[in-house]
């Protein structure tokens, strides 16, 4: 066992990039709903991106390493600590055996990556080592972790390995020790105050009234509570319809914005339903989704426009950005 | 062009796209719905990541860096994918759909609301249970939630409005009506369906690959079975 739960947190879940192929079974893609976050969480503890780590949300828990381990925190700013001393984000980091690490509050952001070398070893359901806590499958027994669980991890990766003996020379007396380096200027996600996701037209965003039509890419959005792994509750601006619609289910995506007869729109989030009826007013960007993801109940984000070109632009931009990471960490 | 030809094809942001065949739920375009899954299955596009099927649409969700194409766009690649899809699918009508039998019990408990859709409708419980079995069901489309069926076919003469307040919990296997629909909860779920009786086939094990039972384009009818056969089936599908 190389991880004991001690404390699990607010909701703390096994996570990864999500599950693929089983939407027209209504299996959602659950993962990691900050998946940039996690990607880079997993590159610096020398994992595959798409391994699975955990997904701390709003407020920590506390792990213990039962082994030598090579581990790295991305996302949501908790404060993480090992004993009365904090622990770097966003860099390999070794923790030796026996080691506590715990996590308060969440400072800025929502959802905390925990990433292990040789990536949480759990049974993967419909190829995807994902919670959906709907449906109990997948992840740690398809639920939230509880004090005393305890996770295995697989095998570490040569460069894993190599990171365990530099640092460990290093550690002394200490129970870790960080990097020299971090993932730097791609730390992808700023949580700043209200921020701007982008998003293009949805669908049926020209049945909207003009004004609503406006308002949803010029006003502030309230995240309210619940708002959850499934979906963001969003409130401030009352969005209309010209004329009452009757639609007819079809698919929609992590990041659809969908506005109920209520006029508060929802955006859908990793355990999204898989088809939907609402009138869809726009779908965000999904370079900004780790930016939704990271927005706590209680704050505010506002949507500007961009379009499709410009999303699929942004799309090759990111993911060169994350390869230039992932090849920069591989000649470490 | 013929009006069965006909289509349009939207983004679903970046990552995805739809093709929608019509605005209305009905049998032909159904058929086109499953020429073209049957299409995408055989021959994916490059970067097609997953295909599924709506009521009168297929969307597809691909990987916008791997759409190997001259177009302008990843977009604008699969939208060429796509209308390629589209020539096939005219070309290959789907194979005979299969019809899956699903025992209900109507009694023993199960089917807490099946006196109120009765009176609902003017009927005896036993109208009501005839009425429902009787027809074969189409499956749309398999969403909401996983192994969920939308079934079409359901006669009018038996439809009931939502509860006005929904259950906690629905145990999986409910067979229910809303309005002019009917479906089988695959999973222990809250819900406002009026619940009419129960199957004792589990709809969605994770475990499977495909993981729920019923697939979209396959056909149901409804078996009404004693509370002894349900227990039974029950104990022999644990």
């Amino acid at each position: 066992m190389s991880l004991i739960i001690h404390h699990p947190g607010l909701l703390t879940t096994v996570q990864d990039a999500g599950r693929q192929g089983f939407l027209q079974y209504g299996v959602t893609e659950s993962g990691a709903m900050d998946t940039y976050a996690l990607r880079i969480a997993n590159l610096l503890a020398g994992n595959s991106e798409r391994a699975a780590a955990l997904e701390l949300t709003l407020n920590g828990g506390s792990f213990e390493f039962a082994e030598d381990m090579l581990i790295a925190v991305c996302g949501a700013d908790m404060s993480a600590a090992i004993g009365s001393v904090a622990v770097p984000m966003w860099k390999p980091v070794f923790v030796r055996k026996g080691s506590v690490m715990s996590f308060g509050r969440a400072v800025s952001g929502c959802r905390t990556y925990l990433a292990a070398a040789g990536g949480l070893d759990v049974t993967e359901v419909m190829g995807s080592a994902g919670t959906y806590l709907r449906g109990g499958f997948g992840g740690y027994g398809g639920r939230a972790l509880q004090k005393g669980d305890h996770l295995r991890t697989g095998a570490k990766s040569d460069w894993s390995l190599r990171q365990i003996a530099q640092l460990s020379g290093r550690c002394g007396e200490r129970e870790f020790a960080a990097a020299a380096w971090s993932a730097g200027s791609i730390q992808v996600v700023s949580y700043l105050y209200q921020p701007f996701v982008r998003a293009m037209r949805g669908h049926e965003f020209d049945l909207f009234k003009a004004e609503s039509r406006e308002l949803f890419f010029d006003g502030i959005f309230r995240v309210e509570s619940p708002s959850d792994r499934m979906g963001y509750l969003l409130s401030g601006e009352r969005l209309s319809l010209t004329a009452p619609q009757e639609a007819i289910s079809e698919a929609v995506a992590f990041g659809t914005v969908q506005v109920p007869p209520s006029g508060s729109p929802i955006v859908l989030m990793a355990d999204h339903p898989t088809t939907g009826g609402y009138p869809r007013i726009a779908q965000a960007a999904f370079v900004d989704l780790p930016v939704l993801a990271q927005t706590k109940p209680g704050e505010s984000v506002r949507f500007r426009e961009i379009t499709l070109a410009e999303a699929q632009r942004l799309y090759a931009v990111k993911e060169m950005e994350i390869r230039q990471l992932r090849e920069a960490i591989s000649l470490k | 062009m013929k009006s069965g030809e006909e289509y349009e094809i939207y983004p679903l942001g970046e990552r995805a796209a739809t093709v929608r065949f019509g605005a209305v739920i009905d049998p032909d375009i159904h058929n086109r719905v499953r020429a073209m899954m049957s299409v995408l299955r055989e021959k994916p596009f490059p970067g097609l990541v997953e295909a599924a099927p709506a009521f009168t649409s297929v969307t597809v969700y691909y990987d916008p860096l791997r759409v190997a194409s001259d177009a302008a766009t990843p977009y604008d690649a699969v939208c060429l994918h796509l209308k390629e899809t589209l020539l096939q699918a005219e070309l290959h009508p789907p194979k005979a759909p299969r019809t899956v039998e699903i025992p209900v019990c109507y009694d023993g408990g199960f089917g807490p609301d099946l006196a109120q859709v009765a009176e609902w409708n003017g009927l005896t419980k036993e109208e009501v249970i005839r009425i429902h079995s009787e027809p074969v069901y189409t499956i749309y489309m398999i969403g909401f939630a996983p192994g969920f069926p939308y079934l079409g076919g359901m006669s009018e003469r038996i439809a009931a409005p939502r509860k006005s307040s929904p259950r906690m919990m629905v145990p999986a296997g409910s067979v229910g009506i809303a309005g002019k629909q009917t479906g089988i909860y695959p999973l222990n779920s809250p819900g406002g369906w009026q619940i009419i009786g129960r199957t004792p086939l589990e709809l969605f094990r994770p475990g499977h690959i495909p993981p729920s039972l019923l697939q979209a384009g396959d056909l149901v009818r409804f078996c009404p079975i004693r509370k002894e056969e349900y227990e039974h089936l029950k104990e022999r599908g644990e």
